[in-house]
């Protein structure tokens, strides 16, 4: 077995570029509320731009507490996808190269998740992060973040349970 | 206001629903809507896939249905509350729904208070004994102004 070598950054970079886009772009629903994701090294943040179709109350006019839910559980997801992805790639599995929008690694499952809606979502853009605060061999807890304006005033949170992919599925 | 019957007050609930831009996105159809129970469909749609391998829809697009159905059977309370909004949601997922159906779910809006309607809904497939998914939640009250005081 030969030691590991230092990769060029380009190559390393390439790879976890290639292994997030692939977790966002491969799920229609992701695509369908224009949310993307912002890295930082393994740091990500979600990014909701604002959209008419997003719209639950338009007489104030507010985001659609629907919205607002998918936007924490769609986060809490492929951050807890990411964790895992990231461990395989820090650990030096490449399966991770072989993702792309067409043939994605099992997901985890949402057991339940619980949205705490602080304040109304305004028409702008919305941002979110995840904490993954237990991840078991089954299961995982990840604790979700949400803001618009100003990162200290959260319009919602959220905590949600999750079944963690198996080895062998 | 003199027309408060039951038949005016749920054409009025199911305009107002229909006029939620993201519920109209979502192509969700009220089907029934009486004394505080809802009742929304919405059709399975590819674009709204959480997982493209078995095309299963995304939990998110549940929740959404879930609390439209929510704060539709809290608006359609006898109380006749003037607005609501969604305090908190919890939804368990039983189980995926089957892809190419479409789903529905049913809400009753089962306590009020004086500032808080209490609901708890449901989230069905084409099996009608096994949910899709259950949700509670807590919604806000918005009553008329009294005697028209601002």
């Amino acid at each position: 077995m030969s030691r590991r070598r230092i990769e060029p950054v380009q190559v390393v970079r390439l790879r976890r570029d290639n292994a997030l886009k692939a977790l966002v772009e491969g799920v229609p629903y992701i695509r369908m509320l224009g949310i993307t994701f912002d890295r930082r090294g393994d740091e990500l943040t979600a990014v909701l731009p604002f959209d008419d179709i997003l719209i639950g109350n338009p007489a104030l006019p507010a985001l659609h507490g629907g919205v607002t839910a998918a936007f924490l559980e769609v986060t809490a997801i492929v951050v807890l996808s990411w964790t895992i992805a990231w461990e395989n790639m820090e650990n030096g599995h490449r399966g991770v190269d072989e993702w792309n929008p067409g043939h994605l690694p099992r997901m985890p499952k949402t057991i339940d998740f619980a949205t705490d809606y602080l304040r109304s979502g305004l028409p702008r853009d919305a941002y979110a992060r995840a904490k993954v605060n237990r991840s078991g061999r089954r299961y995982a807890s990840v604790h979700v973040e949400a803001w618009q304006d100003n990162r200290e005033r959260l319009f919602a949170q959220g905590t949600g349970h999750f079944v963690m992919p198996s080895a062998n599925d | 206001m003199t027309e408060k019957t039951p038949e005016f007050k749920a054409k009025l609930a199911r305009q107002f629903m229909e006029a939620i831009p993201h519920s109209r996105h979502l192509g969700m159809r009220l089907d029934h809507l009486e004394g505080g129970i809802a009742e929304i469909s919405m059709p399975y749609d590819k674009k709204l896939v959480g997982d493209p391998e078995t095309g299963v829809i995304h939990g998110g697009a549940v929740s959404a249905l879930m609390d439209t159905c929510s704060g539709a059977a809290v608006m359609s309370h006898p109380e006749g509350l003037v607005g609501t909004a969604t305090i908190d949601l919890r939804i368990d997922y039983m189980r995926p729904a089957t892809p190419g159906h479409q789903i529905r779910a049913r809400a009753e809006c089962y306590h009020v208070t004086r500032s808080v309607a209490f609901v708890r809904a449901t989230a069905f497939d084409e099996d009608e004994d096994r949910p899709v998914a259950t949700a509670t939640g807590a919604f806000t009250v918005d009553r008329p102004a009294a005697g028209g005081a601002k």
